[in-house]
C-alpha cells in the first residue's frame, strides 16, 4: 500500500507530503460533502469573521471612505474617550443591575413554574396552564413594547388596578425608578413559560423508583421536591445557569429601544442602547465600536469565569 | 403509582395540593388576561374604558372603527404582503444553509471537520457586534435591499449543532449501503437523511418561521424604502412611534387633538395588534407543540 501512495506523490515534497495526500484523497473521496460545506463556511466567515475584522475600527478614526485599510490609526484614543467619560458609569451600573436583577428574579422562575407544575397530579389543569404560559413566548418585541406602553400608560390597565387601592395615576414608563420592574417583569412574564420545558424535561427523566422508595421510607411531597426533583434537575440548573452568568453583560437592546426615552436612561441606558444610538444613529462608527469590543470582552471572560467556577462547584461545565 | 395512591396524604399536603392548584390558574390568566385585554380594547370605545377603575372583563360600548381603519389602512397590507416573503425567503435560505451543515458536519471521518467546527463555535463566543455587522452590509450593498434582511443571521449554530446531532442518530448502515449502489451525499441527503427527520426539519422551520415573522430590528436599521417594509416595522410606527398614549402624557398634547382623531388612533393600534398577531395565535396550537419538541430535542441530544 504504501508504494503505492509514495508513488502517486510528486517528488520533492517528502516533508508535507503524507499531510497533503491524506487530505487530498480526503477531499476527493468526500468532495460532496465539502461541497456542502463551502456555503456554510461562507457564511461564517462573511457574516461573522469579516465584522470580527471590522472590530479594527475601535483603534481607527474610521471613515466610510477610505476604509479599515486607508483610515488613520489612534490607537486607545476611543478606549480612553470612554473611560473618562461622565456615563461609562451610569451604563455599566445600568447592564449590571438589570442583568442580576433579572438573573435574580428570573432564573428561579421557571425551576419553580416547573416544579409547582410537576406537582400537579390532574393533566387536564396541568396542560392548560402549560399551553397558556408558553403564549407570551411567541408574541413578537414589538407588540410587547407595544403593550407595555399601554398597560403603563397613566389611563392604562396597571394604573387603573393601582387605582382600585387609591393609588394616583402616573405614567409608569415615564419614571425611572420603573423602568426596571417593568423590564425585568415583563421579561419573566414572557419567558417563564418556555423556559420552564428545559426543567419539566428534565423532571419526568428522574427516576419514578426514587421517588416510590422515598415514599415508602414517608418522606412527604415537600421533602421529595427538596431531596429527588432539585437534585434531580441540579445539571440542567447548572448549566443553565452558566449560561446566564456568561450573558450578564449582553443584554439586549431591541426592548430597551422600544421602552426607553430620555426621561429614563438614568436607569434604562444600557451599554447595547448606547451603542446603537451612537453607532447606527449618530455614526459615530468608531468610538461605538470600541465600546461594543468592550462589552464584548467583559462577556468573554465572564463566561469563562462561570464555567471554571462551576467546574471547581460541581462536575457540569459547558466546555 | 400505586404505592404512591398508598400513601396517605398529610393535612398540609392537602392545603398545598390545592393551594398549589389555585396559585397556578391564577397565574395561567396573567398569562392570557393581556391579550384579552387587547381584543377588549380593540372593539370598545376608548372614551368608555378611560376612566375605568380596576380590571376589565368585558367590551364596553363596541365600535368597529379601529378594524375599519385597519382594514382600510394600505400600509398593513403591503407589511403582510413583505413579512410573507421575508419569512418564506428567509426560512428556506436558512434551511438550505442548516441541513447542509448539519448533514455535512455528522458525516465521520471528515479531515476538516474539526478545524471547521472551531470555526464555528469561536462565533458561539466572539462577535464583531452592531456596528462592524452594520459596516459590512453597507459595504457589501445590501443597505435597502431585501437581502439585508434574510442573509445575516440566516444560519443559527445552535440549529445547526441540534441537526447534526440528529443527524449522527441515523444508521450508518443505511447511507453506506446508499453509497455502495452508488448514490452521491446529496442524494443521500435528499432522499434518506431528510424523509427520516421530517419532524426536526419541521420544528427548525418553525423556529426560523416564527423568528423572522416577528423580527424588526434589521429591518429597522437596513431598510429606507417603505416598499420593503416588514409588518413588524408598520406595527411600531403605528403603536410605538406615533404613540398618543405617551403624547397624551406629554401634556396639553391632548387637548389640542381632536378627540375622534386621538380615539381612532388608540382603537388601531390595538386592532393592528390583533391583525398582525393573528397567523401567530391561529397556528399557535399547532406552534406550541412542536416548538415544546424543539427545546426536548434541544436538551437532551444538544
Amino acid at each position: 500500500m504504501s508504494n503505492v501512495k509514495a508513488a502517486r506523490i510528486p517528488k520533492g515534497q517528502m516533508g508535507g507530503k503524507s499531510f497533503q495526500h491524506r487530505l487530498g484523497r480526503d477531499v476527493s473521496v468526500n468532495k460532496y460533502i465539502y461541497l456542502m460545506l463551502v456555503p456554510v463556511v461562507a457564511y461564517y466567515i462573511i457574516f461573522c469573521y469579516v465584522p470580527m475584522y471590522g472590530i479594527l475600527m475601535a483603534f481607527e478614526d474610521y471613515r466610510p471612505r477610505t476604509g479599515i485599510i486607508g483610515s488613520p490609526w489612534v490607537g486607545l484614543k476611543h478606549f480612553r474617550a470612554f473611560f473618562s467619560s461622565d456615563y461609562i458609569g451610569r451604563l455599566i451600573r445600568n447592564t449590571l443591575l438589570i442583568n442580576i436583577y433579572s438573573l435574580l428574579w428570573g432564573f428561579p422562575a421557571p425551576i419553580i413554574f416547573a416544579l409547582l407544575l410537576n406537582e400537579l397530579k390532574g393533566n387536564v389543569l396541568k396542560r392548560y396552564v402549560q399551553t397558556a404560559s408558553y403564549l407570551p413566548y411567541f408574541v413578537s418585541t414589538v407588540v410587547i413594547c407595544g403593550l407595555l406602553r399601554s398597560f403603563c400608560a397613566s389611563y392604562g390597565l396597571f394604573n387603573s388596578i393601582g387605582a382600585l387601592f387609591g393609588a394616583e395615576r402616573v405614567d409608569l414608563l415615564s419614571k425611572p425608578e420603573y423602568f426596571r420592574t417593568i423590564y425585568i417583569g415583563s421579561d419573566i412574564w414572557q419567558g417563564v413559560g418556555f423556559s420552564s420545558i428545559i426543567y419539566i424535561a428534565a423532571l419526568t427523566n428522574v427516576d419514578p423508583e426514587l421517588y416510590e422508595a422515598a415514599t415508602i421510607d414517608g418522606a412527604g411531597r415537600f421533602r421529595r421536591m427538596l431531596n429527588i426533583s432539585i437534585p434531580g434537575i441540579m445539571p440542567t440548573i447548572t448549566i443553565l445557569l452558566i449560561m446566564n452568568v456568561g450573558s450578564l453583560m449582553s443584554l439586549g437592546y431591541e426592548k430597551i429601544i422600544l421602552l426607553y426615552n430620555s426621561l429614563t436612561y438614568e436607569t434604562a441606558d444600557v451599554i447595547s442602547s448606547f451603542v446603537y444610538r451612537r453607532g447606527i444613529v449618530s455614526g459615530d462608527y468608531s468610538f461605538s465600536t470600541a465600546v461594543g469590543l468592550f462589552n464584548t470582552v467583559v462577556n468573554f471572560v465572564l463566561i469563562l469565569l462561570a464555567n471554571t467556577v462551576a467546574g471547581k462547584v460541581s462536575e457540569t461545565t459547558l466546555f | 403509582m400505586l404505592i404512591r395512591s398508598r400513601h396517605r396524604e398529610t393535612s398540609a399536603e392537602v392545603a398545598f395540593n390545592l393551594f398549589n392548584r389555585i396559585f397556578l390558574f391564577l397565574l395561567s390568566l396573567i398569562f392570557l388576561y393581556p391579550f384579552w385585554y387587547v381584543v377588549i380594547c380593540s372593539i370598545s370605545s376608548p372614551s368608555a374604558l378611560r376612566g375605568s377603575v380596576g380590571i376589565i372583563l368585558w367590551p364596553k360600548e363596541i365600535t368597529w372603527a379601529g378594524y375599519r381603519v385597519c382594514f382600510n389602512n394600505p400600509n398593513i397590507w403591503m407589511g403582510y404582503k413583505n413579512t410573507f416573503l421575508y419569512v418564506l425567503m428567509g426560512t428556506s435560505i436558512s434551511m438550505v444553509l442548516t441541513t447542509l451543515g448539519g448533514y455535512a458536519l455528522s458525516r465521520p471521518n471528515l479531515m476538516l471537520k474539526k478545524p471547521v467546527m472551531i470555526l464555528i463555535t469561536i462565533t458561539m463566543f466572539f462577535g464583531g457586534g452592531l456596528v462592524p455587522t452594520y459596516m459590512l452590509i453597507r459595504n457589501l450593498g445590501m443597505i435597502n435591499t431585501r437581502w439585508a434582511i434574510v442573509l445575516p443571521g440566516a444560519l443559527s449554530t445552535y440549529n445547526m449543532i441540534v441537526m447534526r446531532t440528529s443527524f449522527q442518530g441515523i444508521p450508518v448502515g443505511m447511507i453506506e449501503s446508499a453509497k455502495i449502489d452508488g448514490a452521491n451525499d446529496f442524494r443521500i441527503l435528499w432522499s434518506i437523511v431528510l424523509p427520516t427527520s421530517k419532524a426536526l426539519l419541521a420544528v427548525i422551520a418553525l423556529f426560523y418561521g416564527v423568528g423572522m415573522w416577528n423580527s424588526w430590528f434589521s429591518a429597522s436599521i437596513y431598510l429606507q424604502d417603505r416598499e420593503l417594509f416588514p409588518l413588524q416595522i408598520i406595527l411600531q410606527e403605528i403603536i410605538i412611534k406615533n404613540s398618543p398614549i405617551s403624547a397624551a402624557t406629554v401634556g396639553g398634547a391632548l387637548d389640542n387633538m381632536n378627540q375622534d382623531d386621538y380615539y381612532t388612533r388608540t382603537l388601531l393600534q390595538y386592532s393592528t395588534i390583533i391583525v398582525s398577531s393573528l397567523p401567530i395565535i391561529l397556528l399557535y396550537p399547532f406552534l406550541q407543540k412542536y416548538f415544546v419538541k424543539g427545546v426536548m430535542i434541544g436538551s437532551i441530544k444538544g
